[in-house]
């Protein structure tokens, strides 16, 4: 059958072939890669001659407390980013639904879409600049006679930070599935709430979220499926030494070792630790949607 | 539905929603004004609401500074030969899939699809850009993130709701299936090419980690990472002697790390009014798309 379809259509094979080469050599070329977490491996030898050593960097790490440390960050950042960056743009499109000058919604929805455009870079950029001890943050604290903090080098500042500067940058956008559910809502609901009397708080509260309240479930069951995905670019750009204690996740320390120190192997093994977790999350996520009945990512 | 009278709640909402307006703006608008004020006064820390001392001697420097003029180069070259070979490869493999006579579609479908759920790892992912010799080349930059799956899906789609009969009626003149996509399928997708290269260009314009780990010769870093050697590690090592000279000590003074700034993102200000358009209905087709 396949052969026939080949004879018959050979320029659609033909064509394929160019993306299925890419998506075997960048995408299942690592993967197979990773067997290289169960050697020691050498650059100079390759992976066929590098000798294969088990699971034994799975189980350094696994008996290193500094590991779980990584862990403990990386699913901090997670339950921070869920408590805070989950919600901001549930309220802010439930705030814009409440807009009636269809004019400066536009212009509102333009505005907080923006920082989303800008690069990882550019963010951390400004929030290097402006949280610096001479910077603008501190020169406002001290204005208003308060001590200066010294919010880069401080661990206890990094999660604020990380999750504060997320929410700025990404509110907005997170704002539009939302704002076309909300969309969706029969008009009558309102009318007939009004005419029971319901305030606009009511209305919001016994209309509006429950209307949502499935598009909600499916965007935290994707969220919770990406649970160990974090940012880690930015993380690299914000962090420093001092603050390692509250910045350093899984894939920083990856970078670090592998790339910085060399140590592949090593570095291979804790990161394919991360991937296997986060293959599984999205599965259990996924199952967990389709039992809810909702859309699934397949 | 009428208009409801000017309430309580209307009030403290428009209220947020200009404090809001402030939050997001206000950031951007300090990188302006104190990339025009002279260094002086943004180091006594008088530059809040307006520029102090006008001037745009930072500009002036850093167009004078050959490794930034030369990274913005590097960049436009990036993003040009990228977004070409992201709608190359895109294309060819969203079109195949998009077509019934496919035999195995699904199967290689499942084998695109997962390779957005399982990551192969930074580390083996390097090596592999290293094996094959990529490093410190172009194509290291432009070759690994050919193919977003989920733009790939988003063209399937779109190549999927191209009315059949077209394709019928080309192959009633015998055309083959090569010749249907270059003359039938690719002409009326234009709109959707056109978004395509909008979301694949910011991608490439926005990227960092990439040339982080796969350049090491300063000579073929993008704007964004000389953007982190200035402003995030205020490291002038890196840039010109006339630079250094310039400002006549190793710290970088505010106004030039915001007009560095600036020039970085001018193009995606420049575009927003495009990119607003095409990625609000991106992201919706996205979400429902997973």
């Amino acid at each position: 059958m396949l052969r026939k379809a080949i004879r018959r259509h050979p320029y659609l094979y033909a064509m394929f072939l160019p993306p299925l080469l890419y998506f075997l050599i960048f995408h299942y070329g690592p993967m197979f890669g990773n067997l290289i977490a169960f050697q020691d491996y050498k650059i100079a030898k390759g992976v066929w001659d590098s000798p294969f050593v088990g699971f034994k960097h799975f189980e350094t790490f696994l008996a290193d407390p500094y590991f779980w440390k990584l862990f403990r960050n990386t699913m901090l950042l997670n339950v921070y980013g869920l408590l805070f960056s989950f919600p901001a743009p549930i309220v802010l499109a439930l705030l814009l639904n409440e807009i009636r000058r269809q004019r400066f919604k536009r212009l509102v929805q333009s505005i907080v879409y923006l920082p989303h455009f800008l690069s990882t870079v550019v963010i951390c950029g400004m929030i290097v600049n402006f949280l610096s001890f001479d910077g603008i943050a501190n020169q406002l604290l001290e204005a208003l006679g308060l001590a200066p903090a010294q919010f880069l080098i401080d661990p206890s500042w990094f999660r604020t930070i990380y999750i504060g500067s997320d929410i700025w940058q990404h509110v907005g956008w997170g704002t539009i599935i939302y704002l076309a559910a909300l969309t969706g809502i029969d008009p009558q609901l309102y009318e007939a709430a009004v005419m029971d009397g319901a305030g606009r708080f009511r209305q919001i509260v016994s209309i509006s979220i429950p209307c949502i309240l499935p598009v909600i479930t499916i965007l935290l069951l994707l969220n919770i499926g990406n649970f160990l995905s974090v940012g880690y670019e930015k993380i690299l750009l914000l962090y420093n030494g001092s603050t390692y204690e509250t910045a350093d996740v899984i894939q920083t320390f990856v970078y670090r070792r592998g790339l910085l120190g060399s140590d592949l192997s090593y570095s291979a093994a804790v990161g394919m630790f991360q991937s296997v977790i986060a293959f599984a999350m999205v599965i259990g996520a996924n199952k967990l949607t389709r039992k809810i009945g909702g859309t699934t990512l397949w | 539905m009428k208009l409801r009278k000017f309430s309580a709640f209307d009030t403290v909402n428009y209220a947020l929603m200009l404090a809001l307006i402030g939050i997001m703006l206000y950031p951007l608008y300090y990188i302006l004004i104190v990339s025009v004020s002279h260094g002086g006064a943004v180091a006594r820390g008088e530059v809040t609401w307006l520029p102090v001392d006008v001037t745009l001697k930072a500009y002036e420097i850093i167009f004078s500074d050959a490794p930034i003029v030369n990274a913005y180069k590097n960049t436009l070259l990036y993003t040009s030969l990228g977004v070409l070979i992201n709608l190359t490869c895109t294309a060819l493999c969203a079109y195949p899939l998009s077509r019934r006579e496919f035999v195995g579609k699904q199967w290689l479908s499942l084998f695109i699809v997962f390779t957005m759920f399982f990551d192969g790892g930074m580390i083996p992912r390097f090596l592999v850009v290293n094996s094959l010799g990529m490093i410190d080349t172009v194509w290291a930059i432009v070759i690994p993130p050919a193919v977003s799956v989920m733009y790939m899906i988003m063209m399937r789609t779109f190549f999927q709701d191209i009315p059949e009969a077209l394709h019928e009626s080309a192959y009633m003149d015998g055309a083959n299936d090569w010749v249907v996509f270059r003359k039938v399928v690719l002409p009326l997708s234009a709109p959707l090419m056109a978004t395509m290269t909008l979301f694949y260009a910011v991608m490439h314009w926005n990227s960092f980690f990439p040339a982080l780990i796969y350049l090491n010769e300063s000579k073929r870093y993008p704007i964004q990472m000389i953007l982190r050697n200035i402003v995030i590690q205020g490291d002038l090592s890196a840039q010109s002697v006339e630079m250094a000279g310039v400002m006549g000590n190793m710290i970088v003074d505010q106004n030039i790390k915001y007009a560095v700034v600036i020039i970085s993102i001018l193009p995606i200000l420049l575009l927003y009014p495009f990119l607003q358009k095409y990625f609000v209905k991106g992201a919706m087709i996205g979400s429902v798309k997973g």
